[in-house]
């Protein structure tokens, strides 16, 4: 028997990971639509929240026509302010993908700190914090997300602290039932067995042990914040006009969907579904790669 | 025996008791032994009879709705029930160590075993990084593991299951603990591997003195290993006494029918010899001796509690003892 220490956990799940084509396919897109979404003032051909930039003669054109100043290639086409569709999806997507990620992890903090205590101390703790999840997760998310952010009006801190909310709950009720799994374990039972502190016991041995659920949930969950975003923007009550997600853009551009002025819409809309499915496809794959039931250890 | 040795492990009347919506169940009832410097005491008997449970007593490791309720635990003379909670766990890993029966689950899948090893180590001393990684490799070589430097940073699922159960009896050993409760630790492993760890075990206590109270359910592993031998039924200690005594020479009605149902001893082509109806749960356990209703000898009088009776360091519980003139 050799030791290969590049045999860890972490090789073998990268291993396992990119097996599938369709994942590499997937974590690439993701990857891209991340990046373009990083860098997006740099890589876009326009400023679309800088009214000064923005001239009106070019409203609604059509993908690929010249800017009247003749500087820009509409590749997207405009909207009806004469913006730059591509360089408003870009800006969109930034928008989008931080309210996804940032909601998602805090939420992922939240739920896995309280599920982790839920499930490791039991008694009135338990009862207290699974029975507010129950409460929590017995309402429709949007509903939810609706009343909070008619409370407390738009804005992208406000759309993050709805998100968290709506999804703290899944969290904690998954990371509850893992801690559970893991506790009745025998390597629990011989940490304890080593007079560990319980603080140790349950940061190096329970947390880890934990996860793989949680990554799966935090992964899909990603994709249904940023839809769920999209959603309450499409309905005004996400993100301010000033900074329009991609929700809001195909708000905006809904009026004209019928009039044959498609690609306002049309284009955030491909944006968004593109980064939702490979989101989606990705969380699938991480599913398979982590389900123990699919492990042969 | 040993009785001129002090004893390191010393269990007076323990009672351990578990509540549950049928009543409470004592688990461990009224068990008391003790186990001497480098011996070795077999804690024989069937599933439910309390046997594990005797040992997570020791360990402090009875959780809610389970208490220990009555009874005292010494070791080295410091009496453990009844001990802080935070004063336990300083004493567990560092002076009573436990090996668990499922080599494959008691070691934590994520973590590295030299991780694991050196947190066993660092909980309990107050030494560097680097020294406890040495004393981790030292605690591999003796346990017999080949290359040690180098299985230090493997993760267990690289391991298979014997040399993960030296693993595991390597961290047990680490802090060198004077009592070691073993709980079925080669039950999970093939004969060959079994035998090696055993006659392991043994050189290792005899070397280091620590004390073992090794819990099983096979009479063999108890007849090769053990100095003493403590059969369990229902919660309660029947016989025991020395291995010699207990096997050879078997005073308890139930323990002559344990070693009468090991296989190796019936005769080719004749049924194997067995004990009539079901082991008990500490529950549905008879009044008087627990193990009346099985038992070929039993009279009216079992239905009182049976006494205690010793000679020569072999006690045990029953109104009618097999002596040599009955068999």
């Amino acid at each position: 028997m050799t030791v290969a220490t590049s045999d860890t956990p972490l090789a073998r799940f990268l291993h396992a990971y990119f097996s599938s084509r369709i994942a590499v396919i997937a974590t690439l897109v993701l990857l891209l639509l991340t990046l373009a979404a990083i860098c997006a003032p740099l890589i876009a051909p326009q400023n679309p929240y800088d009214l000064t930039k923005l001239d009106i003669m070019d409203s609604r054109l059509e993908p690929g026509k010249v800017s009247s100043d003749g500087k820009l290639v509409y590749l997207m086409g405009t909207d009806e302010q004469g913006r730059d569709m591509l360089s408003a999806i870009l800006y969109g997507l930034r928008i989008s993908i931080a309210v996804g990620f940032a909601s998602t992890a805090a939420a992922l903090a939240i739920g896995l700190a309280l599920g982790m205590v839920a499930g490791y101390a039991g008694g009135r703790i338990e009862s207290l914090i699974m029975r507010v999840a129950d409460i929590q997760l017995s309402f429709p998310p949007i509903l939810i997300a609706l009343v909070l952010l008619a409370l407390s009006g738009p804005g992208v801190g406000k759309i993050i602290i709805a998100l968290i909310a709506v999804q703290w709950a899944y969290y904690a009720r998954t990371a509850r039932s893992a801690a559970l799994v893991e506790r009745g374990k025998e390597y629990m039972e011989a940490a304890a067995g080593l007079g560990l502190s319980p603080l140790r016991i349950v940061l190096r041995h329970l947390l880890p042990n934990c996860l793989p659920p949680l990554i799966v949930i935090a992964a899909l969950q990603v994709a249904s914040a940023i839809s769920l975003e999209a959603t309450l923007s499409f309905l005004g009550l996400g993100l301010p006009v000033t900074e329009p997600s991609l929700g809001l853009l195909i708000s905006n551009g809904f009026q004209y969907l019928l009039s044959g002025t498609y690609w306002i819409s049309f284009y955030p809309g491909l944006a968004l579904l593109l980064t939702v499915a490979a989101i989606n496809l990705v969380a699938d794959q991480l599913r398979d790669v982590l389900n123990p039931r699919l492990q042969g250890i | 025996m040993d009785s001129a040795r002090e004893p390191v492990l010393e269990v007076r009347n323990l009672r351990t008791e578990f509540a549950t919506s049928a009543g409470v169940v004592k688990a461990v009832d009224d068990v008391s032994f003790s186990v001497a410097r480098g011996q070795i005491m077999g804690l024989v008997g069937e599933s439910g009879s309390g046997k594990s449970m005797t040992g997570y007593s020791i360990m402090g490791l009875i959780d809610p709705p389970g208490r220990v309720a009555g009874g005292s635990i010494r070791l080295n003379g410091r009496e453990l029930v009844g001990l802080a909670p935070e004063a336990m766990r300083q004493l567990r890993g560092e002076r009573i160590a436990m090996i668990f029966q499922d080599p494959m689950m008691t070691l934590n899948p994520v973590l590295r075993i030299d991780t694991q090893m050196m947190e066993a180590v660092l909980a309990h001393h107050a030494v560097g990084r680097r020294r406890a990684r040495e004393m981790a490799r030292d605690a591999l070589a003796r346990v017999g593991i080949p290359a040690p430097e180098e299985r230090l940073s493997a993760y267990p699922h690289q391991f298979s299951g014997g040399m993960r159960q030296r693993v595991a009896i390597a961290i047990a050993l680490l802090n060198k603990p004077d009592l070691i409760i073993c709980d079925e630790p080669t039950t999970a492993l093939d004969v060959t591997t079994q035998n090696q760890i055993l006659y392991e075990m043994q050189t290792l206590c005899r070397e280091s003195g620590s004390a073992l109270v090794w819990i099983t359910h096979d009479l063999a592993v108890v007849a090769g290993l053990a100095d003493t031998v403590a059969v369990m039924y229902a919660g309660q200690l029947v016989e025991q006494g020395s291995v010699r005594q207990v096997l050879e020479q078997p005073r308890h009605p139930y323990t002559r029918a344990l070693i009468a149902s090991v296989p190796s001893r019936n005769p080719r082509g004749r049924p194997l010899a067995q004990i009539t109806g079901m082991a008990p749960s500490a529950l549905t356990a008879p009044s008087g001796c627990r193990f009346r209703d099985r038992c070929p000898r039993a009279t009216n009088i079992c239905a009182t509690s049976p006494p205690v009776d010793a000679e020569d360091g072999h006690d045990w519980r029953c109104f009618h003892p097999v002596f040599e003139e009955d068999r």
